[in-house]
């Protein structure tokens, strides 16, 4: 079943020095239960997709077209009023605990206990009882939602963000690098406890992260992204092992693997490109090892691999040939 | 853990009081031009004057006794006499001390609550017309010398339209038959000084207050409230303003000094017999006794309103400790 | 490694200039700044004033009129001219007073953050009680015993004036001390007089430039407070002595507003100017700011 469909998404900056095409002509899809890692360098439009289904837009920024179906619906012409009720009660979002995310001034509890009173209508009691139940949920200990938030470590921290996105039973939860600055033991314990959860509860996940090595015990499908635009998508064995992109192969080999042999990982070369400007043709071609005069020229086309597995290259798998 | 926190910041008080108390001494007694030797020498003296000063300061004994015979006499809340009033020093500020109560209270209450608002304004609506009314009155008010205003104030209300009287806190010759009327009449004459003490104030907190909620509406906790689905309203009070108050409260505190300056300017222009108009007599007729208690009186006010502040910051920012 | 030096502090200067033109509380307050400061430095010239030169008594309080352009004042002088001298006197004390405080609170600042320990602790015991101590009332004190001399005032509000500039000089000081750059030059042998001179104290810089500004805007209108309130020199023409004189000669209840209003203007422009110069630096030299 269908939750979320994206389709040609653009959200546009319009900021002193120009227009930033943070997203270009997204498209995606999610499915109930199911799990999309969303990855790619800083600054290549990943959060700005996600802030844009519940439009969560700083004030610069705007859709300017494409559609956001919510179990068919589409939000993205919805009031303000309207959003406001999508917002937590269908898409929630955990954000980098650890960092600021949570009101310093506030019991932690009562953050949690605001949503669902909000939305769901409880008076206060029942709420904090339900956050009590959230905190078991996320193995916090219940007698803590009284805590601030710098009495918590940003492992804890982290988890109350977890109770928080679940308090109003989303069916969508948008991970914005929830793991980011964890050590690795509880970054591992943090994503189980997402995937547990998703699986119990039939909710929809996108992890958006730059560290493509953590998705793949966690997400059924990848998108990568690259300057505002999906590059590549599919199951990830078919990110992992069969991917058609030169972007996807350069940022894969870009982590260091465990499991092969030892060696100094690639460095993609140059910077991200200029929004503003972006280059022409495909939008990764300056940095391309493998770019042809085609590349500079045209626009490529989404490409089907195989079931469900697109990229965007005219030259799809060009590296591992010879 | 708080309590620990409060006595350690009594004591620092009482040492910065202590401090204070030594200051004031040598100030008026080793300083060149030395206040003494003019006390002795001043026509407007009488003898008894003297010879309570001789006694007062212990003259003919070593410096250290001196200082401790200062100490003790402080202890016993002796200040000397006042040379223009002939009565101890204690007793003209006492009966002075009422009068800028009221008005410095009067001020301060009406310039947070205002200077408070128009900030959260101001910083909501950044870079609207109201942000740059607001604050380019608040640039210009901090730079009017606070005398100036109350003249301004004086010429255009009290002798253009004739709304207010122009000085002093009771119309002279006037005898009241109710509580009524004389009320009327008090407050007719508070008008004006509460007004300029307040337009000089008021920008100040503005600034101040929207500065700093510009701050905390950049914070992550802040989008994470908006995500939950809460509007601008709720998100301003419940979120942005608790965590904004904060450094209010110890500019509050910090303010105090520049409050007591616009007092003694205030109360010099619409001759209202307070501390500040005191001290303006004490100076122009060099009547360094007054001047002194005075200045001790203000200090140590100033160090406790400082401690209140830190007393109050404690109990509501959570993360104080110790 | 100097060229390089200078060319990355030439980019800083050229960035630093190029937000500046952009930002119009900025280059507002610097017209305003530039105006008065050439008036007070050529207006006296061309039209010269001496206070102790009194009018006939016809001259008294005349309003504007062609010979008086800002009319006359309660001795018979002629307030435009007596406006352009008091700039001069009034633009100095803020100056010099400015430059006192600069001085004292970037050298206390830079010690108490670069020699720590129990030097850091006393400097900053004494610079948090300048801090707390109430400051009109201790400048009153301190100007009525030293006796009303234009440079007891000019010392006095320096003396005062300092302890904000010496709490953001050592935090900055105790950040660029722990940077990695500076370990470097000490490894190799730089000493201490060194280390301050050649790579503490430009990087503090800009932010005692942004604070020289607003002690400026703080020193003009503490003169001009002071004079009011009877303890300036009667012997120089400043703004604020030309208010006490207003006020004493009750000009305001009198209604003749030429003589209060400009020098009040006068003081509001410079100060506004200050200010606005003060916080367009802020904004440029603060990156949290810039942000916004």
């Amino acid at each position: 079943m269908e939750l979320l469909r994206i389709n040609n998404l653009k959200t546009y900056f319009n900021i002193s020095s120009g227009t930033v095409k943070a997203v270009d002509d997204v498209s995606l899809t999610l499915d109930y239960g199911e799990s999309l890692g969303l990855v790619g360098e800083s600054g290549c439009g990943k959060t700005t997709t996600a802030l844009s289904i519940t439009q969560l837009l700083p004030s610069e920024g705007s859709i300017v077209s494409g559609e956001i179906l919510l179990e068919g619906k589409n939000i993205v012409n919805l009031s303000d009023t309207e959003i406001k009720k999508v917002r937590w009660k269908e898409v929630s979002m955990i954000f980098q605990g650890a960092m600021n995310a949570l009101n310093p001034v506030m019991r932690i509890g009562d953050q949690i206990a605001e949503a669902i009173i909000l939305h769901e209508k409880l008076s206060y009691k029942d709420a904090i009882k339900r956050v009590e139940e959230l905190f078991q949920l996320v193995e916090l200990e219940p007698k803590r939602i009284s805590n601030y938030p710098h009495e918590f470590s940003g492992g804890m921290k982290q988890r109350a963000m977890i109770a928080m996105a679940l308090a109003c039973n989303p069916k969508l939860i948008i991970g914005d690098e929830p793991t980011t600055a964890l050590d690795v033991m509880v970054q591992a314990q943090i994503l189980n406890l997402l995937d547990k959860l998703r699986k119990e509860l039939n909710m929809g996940i996108i992890l958006i992260t730059h560290d493509l090595s953590i998705l793949g015990e966690t997400c059924d499908k990848i998108a990568v992204m690259y300057a505002g635009k999906i590059v590549e998508t599919g199951y990830v064995e078919d990110i992992y092992n069969n991917n058609k992109h030169p972007y996807t192969y350069k940022l894969l080999s870009s982590f260091p693997n465990i499991h092969k042999e030892r060696v100094m990982p690639d460095a993609i070369e140059g910077i991200p490109p200029d929004l503003i400007n972006p280059p022409s043709g495909c939008r990764f071609h300056p940095r391309c090892p493998y770019a042809k005069d085609i590349c500079g020229k045209e626009e490529p086309r989404m490409e089907l691999a195989n079931e469900g597995h697109y990229y965007a290259c005219h030259f799809g798998g060009v590296y591992n040939e010879k | 853990m708080k309590k620990q926190y409060v006595l350690k910041k009594v004591l620092q008080s009482l040492v910065t009081i202590f401090f204070v108390i030594v200051f004031n001494y040598f100030l008026f007694r080793i300083m060149p031009g030395n206040p003494l030797a003019m006390i002795m020498r001043n026509p407007r003296a009488s003898a008894e004057a003297i010879e309570r000063t001789k006694e007062l300061f212990g003259l003919g004994r070593p410096w250290y006794m001196q200082f401790f015979i200062y100490l003790g006499n402080l202890l016993e809340g002796d200040l000397g006499l006042s040379f223009i009033h002939k009565r101890p020093v204690i007793e003209v500020i006492w009966s002075r001390i009422m009068p800028t109560i009221i008005m410095v209270g009067l001020a301060q209450i009406l310039s947070i609550v205002v200077g408070i608002l128009m900030g959260v304004i101001s910083a909501w609506k950044r870079g609207t017309k109201i942000d740059v009314i607001a604050l380019s009155f608040s640039l210009v008010t901090y730079s009017v010398p606070t005398f100036w205003l109350g003249i301004i104030l004086i010429s255009v209300f009290s002798i253009g339209l004739r709304l207010f009287p122009t000085s002093g806190m009771l119309t002279p010759g006037r005898t009241f038959y109710d509580t009524v009327s004389m009320l009327k009449d008090y407050a007719s004459h508070l008008f004006l000084p509460v007004l300029t003490l307040s337009l000089v104030l008021i920008g100040e907190y503005a600034l101040t207050m929207r500065n700093t909620l510009l701050d905390v509406l950049t914070e992550d906790y802040m989008t994470t409230a908006k995500a939950k689905g809460f509007d601008d309203n709720y998100i301003i009070k419940k979120h942005a303003v608790p965590n904004a108050m904060l450094p209010m409260i110890t500019l509050i505190a910090i303010n105090m000094g520049l409050i007591i300056g616009g007092t003694i300017q205030v109360e010099t222009i619409f001759s209202w017999p307070g501390l500040g108009r005191l001290m303006y007599e004490a100076l122009n007729g060099r009547d360094y006794p007054l001047l002194q208690g005075i200045f001790l009186l203000i200090t140590i006010s100033v160090i406790l309103a400082n401690l209140i502040a830190d007393i109050t910051y404690s109990y509501l920012d959570p993360r104080v400790k110790s | 490694m100097s060229t390089i030096k200078k060319e990355m502090r030439k980019r800083k200067i050229d960035g630093f200039l190029n937000s500046y033109k952009t930002n119009k509380m900025g280059l507002i307050g610097g017209g305003i700044l530039a105006f008065f400061i050439i008036i007070s430095l050529f207006g006296p010239l061309i039209f010269p004033f001496d206070p102790m030169e009194f009018g006939q008594a016809s001259d008294v309080l005349q309003p504007p009129s062609f010979n008086h352009i800002l009319g006359t004042d309660d001795l018979g002088r002629d307030v435009f001219r007596n406006l352009l001298a008091g700039g001069r006197v009034s633009l100095m004390v803020g100056i010099l007073a400015t430059i006192i405080s600069m001085l004292l609170g970037t050298t206390i600042g830079l010690m108490s953050g670069f020699l720590g320990n129990k030097t850091d602790m006393i400097l900053m015991r004494i610079t948090d009680f300048f801090l707390v101590l109430p400051w009109l009332p201790l400048v009153l004190v301190l100007a009525a015993i030293l006796g009303t001399s234009i440079w007891n005032i000019i010392l006095v509000i320096g003396l005062t004036s300092w302890a904000g500039t010496a709490r953001v000089v050592r935090s900055q000081t105790l950040s660029l001390k722990e940077r990695p750059f500076i370990e470097r030059i000490r490894a190799i042998g730089a000493d201490d007089k060194t280390i301050i001179i050649r790579h503490i104290l430009p990087n503090v810089f800009p932010l005692v430039f942004a604070n020289t500004i607003l002690v400026s805007a703080v020193a003009i209108l503490s003169e001009t407070t002071l004079s009011f309130l009877g303890l300036g020199d009667t012997t120089r023409a400043s703004w604020g002595m030309m208010l006490h004189y207003a006020f004493q000669s009750g000009a305001a209840s009198s209604g003749a507003f030429w003589y209060f209003l400009p020098p009040g203007i006068c003081v509001v422009l410079v100060v506004l100017s200050f200010t606005f110069l003060g916080y367009a630096f802020d904004e440029i030299l603060n990156p949290k700011l810039r942000r916004r």
